[in-house]
């Protein structure tokens, strides 16, 4: 029983979700408390979700990517970008009416999957390595978003726009319904379709894919479309929290915490199997983490410093190399190395 | 045949090559004062990090990797730099060697890393940047402003080249890296193992190359590159700031490109990088020429040409490949 669960991919990263928070329970007793204030659920657990929310967004877009064998490096300045429209949008909107708020929504994401697009087709139909692809939104997507803000930093005196990341709704933050509204979409997209398998399939073997009648083309285009449109809510989310929008810093770093949490949640950089649950679970570790860390008064530049320990840590227990020689005994360390010789030469 | 497909390779050479004249040509036609010894010497004044960093990441690129942790590494420099001179007063003489080791390490462990346990460049360096990046958060959070006769001399010293022109001590640092890593990179086992790893890591094994010395040794010369490029910084800047040089793996990593060196690895030249940072460094002097521009038409004129330059490299490996 325990073995099979152990098994599971989630364990691990749940037990260290756990850990992480257990670690605050012992610095802080009322971690835990969840207490209704004003109506609102307050407390550490829903601070962690609700600011969590746009991390968790982009990385299930990113999950789906990097499933696929891809990686999107542009969701950061994306973030910026989709940020930046909606702000301008709104900046000078009037209170009484809801249009320019749906006016704004709309035209950022649309905007942001026009990107992700843009990436897709770059990916799909030049062939060019995903990391190279979105490095060109990476750099020049900063730069559109400054021209869409003019260099400065857009604010928002429209209070509407102020729901989408600081709102409640039934008592909890509206981001948390947001990010559990698109993860079920996902879930259900590439649970309960055939799509899931899909872009396994392309990101296991693109040419075996093509080969078995798979548009493996238009997967990728898609795949890079929805990450497009996640960074674009997340932006929208990160942007309305803070009432403004700022090109050159909003999203900054974002696209390297999403990678993170992928990768802690248990999908494989070289595509293939991919773990959304796993995932999210990354990305509140993630989360926990930066609370944790600001919580427990340790300077929050150690954040970092963390981050990539917590990074080489879990990249190196995915490397087989690196798990014979740590936790095989000699023998089974031998067995691998042979089997790493007969590759070498078969192929 | 063989001399056609070679043709191909040296094609985004030859494209950089052309475009920074074209663009030397349209910025001294449009504006006054453009065309000056003075205005091309800046150039290389204003870039002489991002030339030396360009330089290690040649050798990475060319072997098929990527290092993401060099814009860090440079601001991780100028911290121990900075405090160490400052804060704990030590002579340069102290100073200079324990900077360049930080990044030599660093990058000796982000080589182990990668070829031990046969992780992804990209990974592994991306965690180096954070590494890097918190560490200098660590030293400290503020900037450290640096005022010591040494940093003073080497910041301010001009090198006369006659006619009123002049270039930094930082020029002539970078310079010797270009021709040291020309020399490498053609004419020694070393470089030839490099682009031997790029074209096909499993034929150099096969081969019998040195597969593991070479890719540690390239990952180690890439972190001693972004430390050097972190003093020279330290130079131009005169303070030592955890928040320097954010982002500038990127630039490094488009002049690369523009330069001519393939993404996929095994073909590329030094020379090209030096001639990719020259690019950006022009669009930079045109758009401050122009006045009415701002810095983040920078941003967009690079990806624009990173999108050029992607796309040429594309056709050139679909023309290349045997059928």
């Amino acid at each position: 029983m325990l073995k099979s669960l152990m098994k599971s991919k989630l364990f691990w990263p749940i037990v260290i979700l756990v850990i992480i928070l257990l670690i605050n329970l012992f610095f802080d007793r009322g971690f835990f408390q969840i207490e209704v204030r004003n109506g609102r659920l307050a407390g550490s657990l829903v601070d962690i979700l609700n600011r969590g929310a746009p991390l968790m967004l982009i990385s299930i877009g990113m999950t789906l990517v990097i499933a696929t064998k891809g990686i999107d490096l542009g969701v950061g300045s994306v973030i910026a970008l989709s940020g930046a429209i909606a702000a301008t949008t709104v900046a000078d909107a009037s209170e009484g009416s809801l249009a320019p708020l749906f006016a704004a929504i709309a035209l950022a994401i649309f905007v942001c999957m026009v990107a992700g697009a843009w990436n897709g087709f770059l990916v799909s139909r030049i062939g060019v390595q995903p990391i190279v692809a979105t490095l060109i939104l990476m750099v020049a997507g900063r730069g559109v978003a400054q021209l869409v803000t003019q260099g400065q930093i857009t604010t928002v005196y429209y209070d509407p726009y102020t729901f989408i990341g600081g709102g409640y709704l039934l008592g909890l933050p509206f981001s948390i319904f947001i990010v559990v509204a698109v993860l079920l979409l996902a879930l259900f997209v590439t649970r309960k379709t055939a799509m899931g398998l899909f872009i396994e399939s392309v990101g296991s073997n693109p040419e075996a894919s093509r080969l078995s009648g798979i548009n493996s083309k238009n997967i990728l285009m898609m795949v890079y479309i929805f990450s497009g449109f996640c960074a674009a809510i997340g932006g929208l989310i990160l942007s309305s929290n803070v009432a403004s929008a700022d090109g050159n810093n909003a999203g900054l770093w974002y696209e390297l915490d999403a990678i993170l949490a992928v990768v802690i949640g248990g999908t494989s950089l070289m595509g293939g199997r991919f773990y959304l649950m796993g995932t999210i679970i990354g990305a509140l570790i993630i989360q926990s983490l930066t609370t944790t860390i600001y919580s427990i008064g340790i300077p929050p530049e150690t954040n970092m410093v963390v981050k990539a320990i917590v990074v080489l840590i879990v990249c190196l227990l995915q490397s087989p190399e690196f798990r014979s020689k740590v936790f095989g005994s000699f023998k089974a360390k031998k067995a691998v190395e042979s089997e790493d010789d007969k590759g070498v030469t078969l192929s | 045949m063989k001399k056609l497909s070679l043709d191909y390779k040296q094609l985004p050479l030859i494209a950089t090559m052309s475009l920074f004249i074209v663009m030397f040509a349209i910025g001294s036609m449009r504006y006054t004062g453009f065309l000056s010894t003075q205005v091309f010497l800046n150039l290389f004044v204003d870039n002489a990090f991002l030339i030396i960093l360009a330089v290690g990441m040649t050798f990475v690129i060319i072997s098929g990797g990527i290092d993401l942790s060099v814009g860090s590494v440079i601001a991780l420099t100028s911290m121990v730099a900075a405090s160490l001179t400052m804060n704990a007063g030590l002579s340069p003489w102290i100073v200079i060697p324990i900077s360049l080791s930080v990044g030599t390490i660093i990058g000796l462990g982000q080589g182990y890393l990668i070829h031990y346990y046969n992780l992804q460049p990209f990974i592994v360096t991306l965690a180096g940047m954070f590494l890097a990046r918190g560490l200098s958060y660590l030293i400290s959070v503020e900037s450290i402003a640096i005022s010591s006769p040494f940093f003073d001399y080497m910041a301010g010293t001009r090198i006369p080249l006659g006619g009123g022109n002049f270039i930094s001590i930082s020029v002539v640092i970078a310079l010797i890296v270009v021709l040291f890593a020309v020399y490498v990179s053609l004419f020694t086992k070393f470089g030839r193992n490099v682009y031997a790893l790029g074209g096909s890591e499993q034929s150099a094994l096969l081969m019998g190359l040195p597969v593991a010395r070479t890719k540690i040794l390239i990952y180690t010369f890439s972190g001693f590159c972004a430390s050097l490029a972190g003093l020279v910084f330290t130079f131009y800047m005169l303070s030592g700031y955890a928040l320097h040089a954010n982002g500038m793996e990127l630039d490094t990593i488009a002049a690369v490109v523009i330069g001519g060196t393939l993404l996929t690895g095994g073909a590329g030249y030094v020379a090209g990088s030096v001639v990719g940072v020259l690019i950006t460094g022009i669009i930079q002097t045109m758009i401050v020429f122009e006045g009415t521009l701002s810095a983040w038409w920078t941003k967009i004129a690079i990806g624009v040409l990173l999108f050029f330059f992607i796309v040429l490299q594309r056709v050139i490996v679909l023309r290349t490949k045997p059928k």
